[in-house]
């Protein structure tokens, strides 16, 4: 910008520039401040006692500090004398690590595959089995999960012959992965086509000339290349699984044994009794595990997000 | 205390177990599939790498979706066939009528605020210098669960009875204007925009971050050009800012169409579908797992299906567009 017609112009535009930044940061931050409020107030209230929390709003608790840890540690470990609550939490959220690990692993694992297969190994047929996938993400989870359901406890029967014996894996993890696995599928495999396909030609033609196979090119150059989509994937993944409640109500019951802390707070807001100081503690303990992801991983989570709607 | 150490040592157990023996199986497969040569090779490589992922997607989604169609002609335990019975039902019940217009009230409103305001904060974040603070916080309900977030936001509709005192962010703001609070979340119709409030609470930072990366993703010297040629502000952003994000503001408002048409744990959370909110991804799972009538639901699913198939019809024909040009 050293020519001398446009420099005068170019301040000028500084100008109105910085007019409107103005405007623009004070809608922003508004938006901002409205947006966080709700979740300061419940963060703030799960630090107040019972009593307070019914006598006055949670802005009052900053002219009369008194904060207590109480509402977590009977959250966490239980509280005989609050409905639904007598085990505490803790079950629930160490059942939701062992549902999702596995739920991001498996379907990122099976999608990878699948992706390198239909961007690479192309055969005939190849490009109809990759926009039939696509069309499956826009299957309603409702139209699956009853048969699927049945499926799991009673296995499946032509007449008198029994095609897939009963799995029996209802009410267990492995009926809470299967399900997350399978739903998880076409849009993982979407995900990843975009990014593997889009890898350099030469690189795979390379690695064939000098005799590799589809399985040590998978694993040596693949792999190592689309880690970052990979990575972003699994976040969105993780977010996914952590804060679903369909496939979890469903295919999990509401036990101790298996099921996840969404599905216990979603059951604590419905019981009867419950009380204000216990949902908002177990509130901040279902989602401080996400939060944490979030805003530690947020880059990787966006460029997974954008590879999706933006192609 | 003991107990509950080892059952979560044998819960941790589980993952391991299932990681390493799912790893274990694809090894021995792919060692052993890597080591066929000639004609074999190529057609056993698409049955091991594709192979699982369509095992899964039509046991999991096809055959489900294909019994579903069948369960929606039979009746309520799926053991006779009664026609159209189930869809006649969805056609004539007064409660269907009501979940439907719900449901199509949701997918009016929720998409054109979430996609709108999500617009006008990337434009807006576009001219700032810093973005992120605001950014992350406004995109951070994404992180939270509808469940959570219906907490949060049932604390904010709080209502109490007038001799005790308002502890409810909004019942505490409306006494303050001057106006009596009313019991927000029964109160039909006003409860239904107040769970969309929630909704559109969690998705606006999704669609802003989107529509914020294609804003910046337009050439500057393209928007240079045009402020040089004396285009500005609305001008400036009608003319050449949004013919240039539009597809992805497309895909944006695609989406949030679809996510609002299956919404279910707002309803579920707030209200269970009572007080005139239930939609029909909430009455599926009633008629399903309460009610017990399997056809009635299955025949609901039908119809949320038919409603995101256009959809999905548009989707497809843009992903083959931008494919053929590239």
């Amino acid at each position: 910008m050293s020519n001398k017609v446009i420099a005068p112009v170019a301040s000028h535009d500084a100008g109105r520039k910085l007019f409107s930044s103005k405007i623009a940061a004070t809608v922003v931050w508004t938006v901002t401040i409205l947006w966080t409020i709700p979740t300061f107030g419940l963060l703030v209230s799960s630090f107040r006692d019972k009593q307070s929390i019914f006598d006055s709003g949670w802005w009052t608790a900053f002219t009369h500090p008194h904060f207590t840890l109480a509402n977590y540690h009977s959250v966490l470990f239980g509280n005989t004398s609050a409905p639904g609550l007598s085990n505490g939490v803790l079950p629930y959220f160490v059942n939701s690590i062992v549902i999702t690990i596995p739920a991001v692993v498996f379907p990122i694992a099976i999608a990878t595959m699948a992706a390198y297969a239909l961007a690479w190994v192309r055969f005939r047929g190849s490009d109809i089995i990759f926009y039939a996938i696509f069309a499956l993400q826009i299957v309603p989870l409702q139209m699956a999960l009853i048969p699927l359901l049945q499926l799991f406890t009673g296995g499946a029967h032509l007449g008198s012959i029994t095609l897939i014996p009963k799995l029996g894996i209802a009410g267990k993890f492995a009926g809470i992965w299967l399900p997350h696995t399978m739903f998880a599928l076409p849009l993982a495999i979407y995900l990843l086509h975009n990014f593997i396909s889009s890898l350099p030609k030469d690189l795979m033609e390379a690695a064939h000339v000098d005799g590799a196979s589809h399985f040590t090119v998978f694993r040596r150059i693949v792999l190592p290349l689309a880690t970052p989509a990979i990575a972003a994937f699994s976040i969105f993944q993780f977010l996914w699984v952590w804060n679903d409640l369909l496939v979890a109500l469903t295919f999990a019951s509401g036990t101790e044994e298996v099921a996840p802390i969404n599905v216990k707070l979603a059951s604590l807001v419905g019981q009867w009794g419950s009380s204000w100081e216990v949902l908002c503690a177990g509130a901040f303990v279902t989602i401080a595990l996400p939060l944490v992801v979030f805003f530690s991983l947020q880059r990787y989570f966006v460029r997974g997000l954008l590879a999706g709607s933006v192609k | 205390m003991g107990s509950f150490w080892s059952t979560n040592i044998t819960k941790f157990g589980q993952i391991f177990e299932a990681i390493a023996i799912f790893f274990a199986v694809l090894g021995v497969i792919f060692y052993l599939a890597g080591r066929v040569k000639g004609k074999f090779q190529r057609p056993l490589a698409i049955l091991v790498l594709l192979g699982p992922a369509l095992l899964l997607l039509i046991g999991g989604l096809v055959i489900p979706a294909i019994q579903t169609i069948l369960f929606s002609f039979k009746d309520d335990t799926s053991s006779k066939f009664v026609g159209f019975k189930n869809y006649a039902w969805v056609a004539t019940d007064p409660n269907i009528h009501s979940v439907l217009i719900n449901t199509i009230l949701w997918i009016a409103i929720t998409p054109v605020l979430t996609t709108g305001l999500g617009l006008l904060l990337a434009i807006f974040l576009d001219r700032m210098k810093r973005e992120s603070v605001p950014k992350a916080l406004i995109f951070m309900p994404m992180a939270i669960s509808f469940v959570g977030a219906s907490v949060i936001w049932q604390f904010v509709y709080n209502y109490a009875d007038p001799k005790q005192p308002q502890t409810g962010l909004l019942s505490t703001i409306v006494r303050h204007l001057g106006f009596t609070p009313s019991n927000w979340i029964l109160t039909s119709p006003l409860n239904n925009f107040l769970l969309m409030a929630i909704f559109v609470w969690v998705q606006t930072g999704f669609a802003m971050v989107i529509l914020s990366a294609a804003i910046k993703a337009v050439p500057a010297d393209i928007v240079e050009a045009s402020a040089l040629d004396g285009a500005s502000g609305f001008k400036l952003f009608r003319q050449i800012t949004f013919p240039m994000v539009r597809s992805t503001f497309i895909v944006v408002f695609a989406t949030m169409v679809v996510t609002s048409l299956k919404l279910f744990d707002i309803v579920r959370t707030m209200t269970g579908g009572n007080f005139g909110t239930n939609v029909i991804s909430n009455e599926i799972y009633s008629q399903v797992f309460t009610k017990f009538n399997q056809g009635r639901g299955s025949a609901l699913a039908i119809v949320l299906f038919l409603l995101v198939t256009p959809i999905l019809v548009y989707n497809i024909r843009n992903i083959r567009r931008e494919r053929s040009i590239a």
